[in-house]
């Protein structure tokens, strides 16, 4: 069971948090994107193996969403950050990209 | 009873304390401190169980975990514990124990006539032998003839729970490696430290040590660090799994050791959540047995088993013991052994030289050594008897020579060691193959851990292993590798021949390793074959990842407390009391227990709801709508992001009105509908379906936080902080009528699709015109802690209009009848809102809405998309049930279903709602609906069946609209219910109480006092909260400056005065306040807030305050939360919100006390957890 660093409220056990998927997806205009480009908002992500970017809620806490960089095979959590900042570069990452 | 053997003078036992047992029927005595393993080796029992598959004799073979052989079944009747191993089991006085697997007795068992079928039932039998005609065809006799123990029938008669514990510094295992450990981390106060010890009592393997040195270190060390405060140590704590993160699992044995008749209000075990900062693993090593002929046989054991049953329990096992090994380890355990005057006949050595010093000191001894020798055989029925052996070719490849025979009574083998690491591999660490000692030691970690002492390979003298995997030169399928699941080297072969090379693989076709002995003895030497077979080295072959649990776990201490009442949180009404008083059938629904009718004596369920129905139709019927979502949003941008959430246009909707809206997720899939109330410009109420406010609040934070994070908007969930009743049907408004209240209920002042907010028997009071049944309906809304006085008050101002409690099944179909959407019955995972006729209301909404651009994908746009309607059996007394499906028009598939159905009382025939392929385009159509092999014709027709004028919600106490009662034809029309529906009585409206009463969540129960533990409910405060918007630039340092306060951060509670703030989240806050003075603060707090987009709002009525107190709180509240609450990092006035439970609390240290805030209508959930939790303080 992991433990997750909360923005808010410091570290606290995985089942007091909900992990809400791949983070960092933008929506496109309505209006103009393609069904396409809609469909692949909606459905596409990203499945990697070993350092991902994902937004998390701290359900039982203070109700607060955040982004975090997790690696998808040892579970360690490289980044937390606020939901409204970029991507950071996880530099001791081997392969890891911005 | 029998005679049980000397004990030698230097044994652990304490012999001053006998003990009486029972094995099999027979009374056999023991001592304090054997286990049962000890014991019935005492007594000469050699048999105790059989293996699973083939039936054979299996005896005591190991002292510790890893022995597999012999297992029992511990005790009768509830208490029961199948698969028990003899060397685990502590013994007690009274202890009853029985062998498993075998008929009619261990010693006895005619199913060994099976092992004489042994060559036709080799590995992967069960594939090839048992497909004609299949397997459940076999299933049942194989069951019989192959298996374990008997699980017990009836409830465990003892308790589990689960605790999480926080350690800086967790060490596994106690013996030297993690005793020295424990004293190393002790140096620091401040770290916590905690050993955990499997066995009963620490010391590890210098249990089995002769040595007055080791025996006067264990001693010493063991006081010691119980002079350290900052250790603790668990005895009988054995750690399953190693999770992410440096959490571990473990299971304490509280007083299963004691026996089923022990006195005891301790839980039977408790299982351990550790959350450690870093671990040490220091679980030393394994024996393992070696691979040959007949090594199976009662009377062969690992000899690290002879070593620890000889100096611990002082039992002398053989008066001529053989030892046979490939390393050094067995030769300094029989040299210790001689010494001690137990008589070693001969080693035999597979290794052709050893050091000369053994040699010498073992012909001194006078044992016989045999180098370069293996085992080739085994002889004795019931008790070993000889050995025969022969010399290994020159590279051991072969045997050579003639055979040797060697009379022996007990053979002790040594295959060489392998350090325990499952523990180690579980964390995600790489296992490194070590040749010159074929073992496996820890390669590179990935989680804060060491391993140290055996387990890292660190072996106390040097072993000079030589790897030996089977006997060559004889056949393999009598060399055993998994002792009790009867898989030989022959099996392992043969998988090899059948092309399987994965190492997983060969485990799941062999199931060497598979069951009790999960690998700990066969996995290596199983490995060692594979590699040779396959031409393979170790590396090569690679080792199968080892996976929690590391010993068998209870399932109890699993489940814990979650059993029964207290399987999941659930909440309570306001009313609560009321319903069970009436004899309501209470169910759960969503998390709430709610009346599902209220059956009157003599009634069947049907029944019950057919007359609930028909007394709203025909008179006014009362229903508890408390669960109904309810959200606020406050803002300037409310509107705006309100046109973003729902299907219809909001920009219209007027203070005071209140319009139907639907909500989509991104996908345009329909997951909520309700009515939206327009309370000011810049503030709204929301209504979700019933259960489904936490995930609208949350859909609606996901968006504010992660999309639209510039609208100035703050949403609240108030459901449980309002008490809300459904007064329904057309006598509704008189009943109302009689109440004190300021709202005028007249037809022309409240309008249908109206909100009114005032005084209402002097509380405040909400009330909403708005139907779910299609009569007129009145839902009304007062603080919680007033709703179980405003039910009471509305049955006696509804007694003289006969209003009738009605249920959620009443409910149901009431709104059937009308053909009202329910989300989540009518609808599906595709359901969108073209599919419901809500077509043009989409063009209405100028804007975007969330999932809008989804419903002009192609999949929106197909006209077969399964599409509301009711349905109408042409068969009028026809029934049908939702799930029934509706056929193609081929008659071939499915093309749609029935989503519900119900009889309805008021039509007299079964009405029906479904989602059928283009419905809409095909009202009029006849299908056929498909149920259970019967098809049946029904009609399209419009979803609402009832009524589709909407006059009723016009009707009124004056101008009743009768419908028939039940049992009578059709076509009779029916005349008004009974009793006429009346102008009110003016003698009733005397019974109405002016004020309604407000209770607390917990009237009637009086808490908790054990010796360890305090609970009772906290009275004496008000709670205000306070919200701002903190994205919002300088909002919350203007509001803190306003209330010339500092406003606290995480984690903190800040006193001010005589309020408390006690943060929550980023802008917001609990306050408490003095009692009686609630009102003049929010009216402070109010005024602070000034233009700020901030609310304050009243929420003692929406929550339970538990004062907790008594030395063992934080221990009893370490049972419901992950929380460290160590008082050096959960101190005074630090508050906390967490998941406490199962449900979201917030904690707060108060001194000696701690204070818990949750939702009210949890607060009979909590207080029975608290009761069930707190048994043993």
């Amino acid at each position: 069971m992991m433990r997750i660093e909360c923005p808010w409220c410091g570290s606290r056990s995985e089942d007091e948090f909900l992990c809400g998927g791949q983070s960092h997806i933008a929506r496109p205009d309505p209006a103009a994107a393609s069904d396409d480009e809609w469909a692949a908002y909606l459905y596409q992500r990203d499945n990697p193996k070993g350092p991902h970017h994902e937004r998390w809620l701290h359900r039982f806490g203070c109700g607060q969403w955040f982004n975090m960089a997790r690696d998808t095979v040892s579970h360690e959590i490289l980044a937390v950050y606020p939901m409204t900042a970029p991507k950071p570069e996880l530099l001791d990452v081997p392969g890891g990209e911005a | 009873m029998k005679r049980t053997r000397q004990r030698l003078p230097h044994a652990r036992v304490d012999t001053g304390k006998p003990l009486t047992f029972r094995f099999e029927g027979e009374t056999y005595r023991g001592f304090s401190g054997d286990t049962l393993a000890s014991a019935l080796l005492a007594n000469g029992v050699s048999i105790v169980g059989r293996s699973f598959k083939l039936h054979r004799p299996r005896g005591v073979f190991a002292a510790g975990r890893e022995d597999a052989n012999a297992l029992v079944q511990l005790e009768h009747g509830a208490w029961s514990e199948p698969n028990a191993r003899a060397t685990l089991v502590p013994l007690y006085d009274g202890l009853v124990a029985e062998g498993q697997n075998a008929w009619p007795a261990p010693g006895w068992d005619l199913l060994a006539a099976l092992g004489l079928l042994k060559k036709v039932l080799p590995a992967g039998f069960y594939y090839k032998t048992f497909i004609w005609p299949n397997w459940k065809y076999w299933e049942g006799l194989v069951r019989r003839l192959a298996g374990l123990g008997r699980a017990p029938t009836a409830p465990d008669p003892q308790y589990y729970f689960k605790q999480t514990v926080h350690a800086e510094v967790v060490i596994v295992g106690a013996g030297r490696s993690g005793l020295e450990a424990a004293v190393a981390a002790a140096q620091d106060p401040g770290c916590r430290v905690l050993l955990l010890d499997e066995q009963e009592e620490p010391g590890g393997s210098l249990l089995a040590s002769p040595d007055p040195v080791d025996r006067a270190w264990l001693a010493s060390t063991l006081e010691r660090i119980a002079q350290c405060p900052n250790v603790t140590l668990v005895p009988r704590c054995s750690v399953n799994g190693y999770y992410d993160h440096d959490v571990l699992a473990a299971l304490q044995r509280v007083c299963s050791h004691l026996g089923p008749h022990a006195e005891s209000t301790a839980p039977r075990e408790i299982f351990w959540r550790v959350c450690a900062g870093r671990v040490v693993l220091a679980t030393g090593a394994l024996e393992r047995p070696l691979v040959f002929p007949h090594n199976d046989r009662p009377g062969i054991m690992l000899a690290g088993a002879v070593r620890e049953y000889t100096h611990r329990y002082g039992l002398t096992l053989g008066e001529r013991i053989v030892f046979f090994t490939n390393n050094d380890s067995a030769w300094h355990t029989a040299l210790e052994l001689a010494e001690h005057g137990v008589r070693v006949a001969a080693i035999v050595d597979v290794r052709p030289r050893v050091a000369p010093e053994l040699l010498r000191q073992a012909t001194a001894a006078g044992i016989v050594d045999r180098l370069g020798y293996s085992v080739v055989h085994t002889r004795g029925r019931r008790a070993l008897r000889q050995l025969v052996i022969r010399r290994l070719t020159e590279g051991g490849h072969g045997l050579q020579g003639p055979r040797d025979i060697l009379d022996c009574d007990l053979l002790a083998m040594s295959g060489g060691w392998s350090p325990t690491l499952h523990l180690y591999s579980q964390s995600g660490g790489k296992l490194d193959w070590r040749d010159e000692d074929s073992c496996f030691v820890p390669g590179a970690g990935s989680q804060a851990v060491t391993v140290v002492g055996r387990a890292n390979g660190d072996f106390p003298q040097p072993l000079h292993t030589q790897a030996y995997w089977l006997t060559p030169g004889v056949a393999p399928d009598c060399q055993w590798v998994d002792f009790q699941y009867d898989v030989t080297a022959a099996d392992i072969q043969l998988a090899a021949r059948e092309n399987y090379v994965s190492v997983e693989h060969v485990k799941r076709y062999t199931t060497n390793g598979m069951a009790i002995d999960q690998g700990k003895t066969s996995n290596v030497n199983g490995l060692g074959i594979l590699a040779l077979a396959t031409g393979r080295s170790i590396p090569e072959v690679g080792t199968t990842r080892f996976r929690p649990p590391y010993h068998p776990a209870t399932i109890g201490a699993w489940a814990g407390i979650e059993l029964g009442a207290l399987y999941q949180p659930f909440q309570r009404l306001p009313a609560h009391a009321c319903h069970v008083a009436l004899g309501a059938q209470m169910a759960d629904m969503g998390g709430w227990q709610r009346p599902e009718y209220y059956p009157q004596a003599g009634e069947s369920e049907q029944q019950a709801i057919a007359r609930e129905v028909l007394a709203v139709r025909n008179a006014v019927g009362l229903l508890d709508y408390s669960p109904l979502g309810k959200l606020e949003v406050h803002g300037p941008d409310a509107r705006e992001f309100l046109n973003r959430v729902y299907v219809n246009n909001l920009a219209t909707l007027k203070p005071g009105a209140a319009r139907y809206g639907l909500m989509l997720n991104e996908r345009g899939i329909v997951v909520d509908d309700g009515v939206v109330v327009c309370l000011a410009e810049d503030h709204f109420l929301l209504h979700t379906t019933s259960g489904g406010a936490s995930a609208v609040h949350r859909a609606l934070e996901e968006w504010l936080q992660c999309e639209w994070v510039a609208l100035r908007v703050l949403v609240s969930n108030v459901t449980t902080q309002w008490a809300t009743f459904m007064l329904s049907g057309p006598g509704a408004r008189a009943v109302l009528a009689q109440l004190p209240c300021d709202i005028q209920c007249s037809r022309d002042d409240f309008a249908h699709m109206q909100f009114r907010t005032g005084t209402l028997c002097g509380v405040p009071a909400r009330i909403l015109r708005a139907s779910f049944t299609g009569e007129l309906s009145f839902e009304i809304s007062v603080p919680a802690a007033c709703g179980e006085s405003l039910w009471e008050v509305l049955m006696a101002a509804g007694a003289s209009h006969s209003i009738t409690p009605f249920g959620i099944e009443a409910l149901m179909v009431l709104r059937t009848e009308k053909g009202f959407l329910h989300i989540g019955s009518d609808t599906d995972g595709n359901t969108m809102p073209q599919d419901l006729g809500w077509g043009d209301a989409i063009g209405k909404n100028p804007g975007d809405f969330i999932g809008r651009r989804s419903l002009a994908l192609e999949a929106g746009q197909d006209p077969q998309r399964l599409q509301f309607t009711g349905l109408a059996l042409e068969d009028e007394t026809g029934t049908t049930v939702s799930g029934a499906h509706v056929l193609s028009e081929d008659g071939n598939s499915s093309a749609g279903y029935v989503t519900s159905a119900c009889f309805s009382p008021t039509l007299g025939r079964t009405v029906a709602l479904g989602i059928v392929a283009g419905a809409r385009a095909r009202l009029g159509e006849t299908v056929s609906v498909y149920y259970e092999g019967k098809t049946q014709p029904a009609r399209l027709v419009a979803p609402c069946q009832l009524d589709p004028e909407g006059a009723r919600l016009q009707a009124d106490a004056a101008a009743p609209q009768p419908v028939r009662q039940p049992g009578t034809p059709r076509s009779a029309v029916p005349q008004p219910a009974t009793p006429q529906p009346a102008t009110p009585q003016p003698a009733a409206s005397q019974h109405i109480p002016q004020v309604l009463a407000a209770r607390g969540p917990l009237a009637g129960d009086s808490g908790i006092a054990t010796p360890g533990f305090r609970l009772r409910e906290a009275t004496g405060v008000e709670l205000l909260r306070l919200q701002v918007f903190h994205r919002g630039e300088g909002q919350v340092e203007a509001l803190a400056s306003a209330l010339h306060t500092a406003l606290p951060g995480p984690g903190i509670a800040h006193p001010q005065g005589a309020r408390t703030w006690l943060w929550c989240a980023p802008g917001d806050w609990l306050v408490t306040v003095p009692a009686g003075t609630g009102a003049t603060e929010l009216a402070a707090l109010r005024a602070a807030a000034g233009e700020l987009l901030a609310v304050a709002a009243a929420v003692t009525d929406s929550r339970v305050m538990f004062s907790l107190g008594g030395a063992r709180v934080r221990e009893v509240l370490a049972r419901g939360t992950t929380l460290d609450l160590h008082q050096q990092y959960f101190e005074h006035q630090r508050c906390a919100v967490t998941r406490f439970a199962s449900v979201p609390v917030l904690l707060l240290a108060e001194g000696d006390e701690m204070l818990l805030f949750a939702c009210r209508s949890l607060a009979a959930y909590l207080s029975a957890w608290f009761r069930a939790v707190s048994r043993d303080c």
